[in-house]
């Protein structure tokens, strides 16, 4: 039976963060974006919020159990929020969402209560390379096993935080068996180079790095999922579903201050709105938003389910990441001059619309 | 209910049997009405009778429940209706068979959501008993006129009240009616016609009336030739001097000041564009299916498939056609679902109805366009179906209001105007 009903708790759950996103995130991220960091007590009070601890089962010190559909719910607030916040806040998730997929009951019990904590986890993922041709299941990262050890050889960038963080969940190609495969591996291990902070056109207020591996050796032990590796592809779909979901958040900021932006703004003796030029333009931003939502929505169901998920949310990630764009530049386009000034926040939607079809394997619920 | 996209039990019950009948009826037929425009497919319409009038059987029982006492009792029944989930379904699949042939369909249809929606019990035993037995039975809406298409507001046709005989008297003439002759005279079926009883109070003058076939001063005086639907059947009715009962009036005949309310009559027939849009979006996504369908399985064939999760830089342009198609064709149908299930839900669903209209209409013209693009002379010839699925898509786009139409009401919702902020 079809139902698009939210339960009590989901309601508490999206309330409580749209809360935080509208009092919290919205009062800063002009600031931050501008300043190139985001406050540390505004991070901290999103922790707080125990978003990670939710997912995570009882016995690894959490209080809930890992739910896309939850996930889903969770980064539309947040996106509606910001975007780069948004990141920063869900990085642990990078490394503690593989380990509740894919994780050993060892690997489980080891790392999971660190990610159950009152202090942020000091934890993130080193996935994306510096590539045009990047393709999650050929990377150019290399994993070779030489005895009990791994050697991991390559380069990542659009590492959020790596400059903090004590864990690292490196994706690399296992030249034994081809495939792509994480590993756990300490930041302050030899020959591991912080290269530099990067600058994207967008998510200025996060921080992100470039990280080169060089020659850097692991015990067997770390690689996630013992010998029989991970699931990449329900990885990656948890990411798209995260990465959907933001664009949801994001395009729906956009378009409700675009929409009351041309309900204010007149021109030619009544407001803007008024014309169908501009409201067709919201109406078409309202539908697309509420089908994205629904594709989302969908796919996370359907992972939730245990039924196949990676091309409904592959098909969701890509629809979003088109209608964030689309909604995004529209919203600048009805504000007109006045969205193409940093006075009002359109212009920061814009870019990090754009972005969102590089966060696949940046984000994950 | 928490969120789920579990296709519903009766749904997957009528699956088989649908599909059935698109495939192995409506396809085999499919080319033959096209070029044959005015016959009637005697194949489905004699196939699909039988499951017509169980539907309208139900339906008539559930309109009149609810008139009655148990209308408590059923606002206290925790089971979800999925009338219109099941409707979407069906009429997703028959159109995939042939969206022509499947307007064909006998069935009370549009004259049956104006008098569920505003008739008295006893209109609708009257007027919808027919439909749930004897022969096949047709019902029209006649609304729209030569010179008042989206603007309903401008009709012309005139019902006037005869006192000595205590009849109404219709003239005027209704274009683009669809089933209008096979309702009118083809059938013991009947037309819901609209018309003003005073053309200076506007929307609040207008009123639907019942004209049962073969009423005197009722004539079929044309049948359109069109780019696709051509098995359906789209009629002009001419009234002269059409005489029919009082009690044939829907909704009340007194009238209103439109300042003091909006006219009631209209309200009535407005809100039946809330199931009927669904519907439409649903017949445009399953033309959206078929071609897309068979575009994909003929490429498949070539050896070009739909990447599973492939990067974007993999992709050639044509399996980006192809991720497109697929995106939006889910996309349309979700809005459509969610359009269905909150009517199921008795919930309002004005605004949902008309982004699945938009959306769908939009995005089957795309699709098909597109289709017939991709197969290059296989899509443009008429030895295969695409290029009708191309002309038969279209019209979605256009009937039960515009795309921009449902665009503009999607936009007076979302920003609170009314018809005089936003035109």
């Amino acid at each position: 039976m079809y139902s698009f009903d939210l339960t009590d708790e989901q309601k508490m759950l999206t309330d409580a963060v749209q809360r935080y996103a509208t009092r919290q995130l919205r009062a800063m991220y002009r600031e931050a974006e501008e300043a190139g960091a985001l406050p540390a007590d505004v991070i901290q009070t999103g922790w707080e919020l125990g978003l990670l601890p939710a997912l995570i089962p009882e016995s690894f010190g959490g209080y809930g159990e890992h739910s896309a559909l939850n996930g889903a719910l969770i980064v539309e607030a947040l996106g509606y929020g910001d975007v780069a916040a948004a990141l920063h806040l869900l990085s642990p998730n990078l490394v503690a969402i593989p380990i509740l997929l894919c994780g050993t009951l060892q690997q489980k019990q080891t790392y999971l209560p660190q990610f159950c904590t009152e202090t942020f986890p000091k934890a993130t993922a080193a996935f994306l390379e510096p590539t045009v041709a990047f393709d999650p299941h050929h990377l150019t990262t290399k994993a070779h096993r030489v005895g009990d050890e791994y050697v991991l050889q390559g380069q990542k960038t659009m590492v959020i935080n790596a400059d903090e963080a004590e864990t690292l969940l490196v994706y690399a190609c296992e030249e034994q068996t081809g495939t792509t495969q994480a590993f756990l591996v300490p930041v302050h291990a030899p020959r591991i180079h912080l290269k530099r902070r990067e600058r994207w056109m967008g998510f200025h207020a996060l921080k992100t790095f470039t990280v080169e591996l060089a020659e850097v050796t692991i015990p067997v032990a770390n690689k996630l999922g013992g010998p029989t590796g991970i699931d990449l592809d329900a990885i990656l779909t948890c990411s798209r579903i995260a990465v959907a979901g933001l664009g949801v958040g994001l395009a729906k900021a956009a378009f409700e201050y675009a929409r009351d932006y041309a309900k204010e703004r007149v021109a030619f003796g009544e407001p803007i709105a008024h014309r169908q030029a501009i409201a067709f333009m919201l109406a078409d931003m309202a539908i697309e938003i509420d089908a994205t939502r629904l594709l989302v929505w969908e796919a996370a169901w359907k992972f939730d389910q245990g039924r196949p998920a990676v091309h409904d949310a592959y098909l969701a990630a890509h629809y979003a990441a088109d209608m964030a764009l689309k909604v995004t530049d529209g919203a600048v386009q009805v504000l007109g001059g006045h969205g193409y000034i940093r006075d009002h926040p359109v212009e920061l939607w814009l870019r990090n619309g754009r972005g969102l079809v590089t966060l696949v394997g940046s984000v994950i619920v | 209910m928490p969120i789920s996209f579990d296709v519903p039990q009766d749904v997957l019950n009528q699956t088989q049997m649908t599909r059935m009948l698109a495939e192995q009826v409506m396809r085999t037929i499919s080319r033959y009405y096209d070029e044959h425009e005015h016959e009637r497919p005697w194949e489905y319409i004699n196939v699909i009778w039988p499951f017509m009038q169980q539907i309208e059987a139900a339906n008539l029982e559930r309109s009149l429940r609810r008139n009655g006492q148990a209308l408590a009792e059923e606002a206290g029944q925790t089971k979800r209706s999925t009338t219109h989930v099941r409707m979407i379904h069906m009429i997703e699949a028959l159109s995939w068979g042939d969206a022509g042939i499947y307007l064909c369909t006998p069935s009370s249809a549009l004259a049956g959501a104006a008098i569920q929606a505003v008739g008295t019990p006893e209109q609708k035993e009257r007027f919808l008993r027919r439909f749930t037995h004897g022969k096949p039975k047709w019902g029209a809406m006649a609304m729209t006129e030569p010179q008042a298409g989206s603007d309903t507001s401008a009709i012309q046709t005139t019902a006037r009240l005869d006192p000595q005989t205590n009849e109404w008297v219709l003239n005027g003439t209704k274009t683009f009616c669809t089933n209008g002759r096979l309702a009118a005279c083809e059938s013991d079926g009947l037309i819901v016609v609209w018309a003003t009883l005073d053309k200076s109070l506007g929307r609040a003058g207008m009123r639907p009336f019942v004209v049962e076939a073969g009423t005197p001063g009722m004539h079929i005086i044309h049948q359109e030739k069109k780019l696709g639907i051509r098995a359906s059947d789209t009629a002009t009715i001419r009234f002269e001097e059409c005489r029919i009962p009082f009690d044939h009036i829907l909704g009340s005949p007194e009238l209103v000041r439109p300042d003091e309310q909006e006219g009631k009559g209209f309200k009535g027939a407005m809100k039946t564009f809330d199931a009927t849009r669904p519907y439409v979006a649903a017949s445009a996504i399953g033309i959206a299916r078929a071609a897309f369908e068979f575009t994909r399985d003929t490429l498949a064939a070539q050896g070009i498939t739909i990447p599973t999760s492939a990067p974007l830089h993999q992709l050639s342009a044509v399996q980006r056609d192809l991720l497109q198609m697929e995106m939006d064709l889910k996309a349309a149908w979700l809005l459509t679902i969610r359009a269905a299930a909150l009517l199921d839900a008795g919930e309002s669903n004005t605004l949902e109805a008309s982004m699945a209209k938009v959306k769908a209409g939009k995005v089957v013209t795309t699709i098909t366009q597109k289709c017939v693009e991709l197969l290059g002379p296989l899509g443009y010839s008429q030895d295969l179906l695409v290029e009708k699925w191309m002309r038969d898509a279209k019209i979605n786009d256009i009937y039960e209001g515009t795309g921009q139409i449902n665009t503009l009401i999607v936009a007076r919702r979302i920003l609170g105007y009314t018809r005089a902020e936003l035109k």
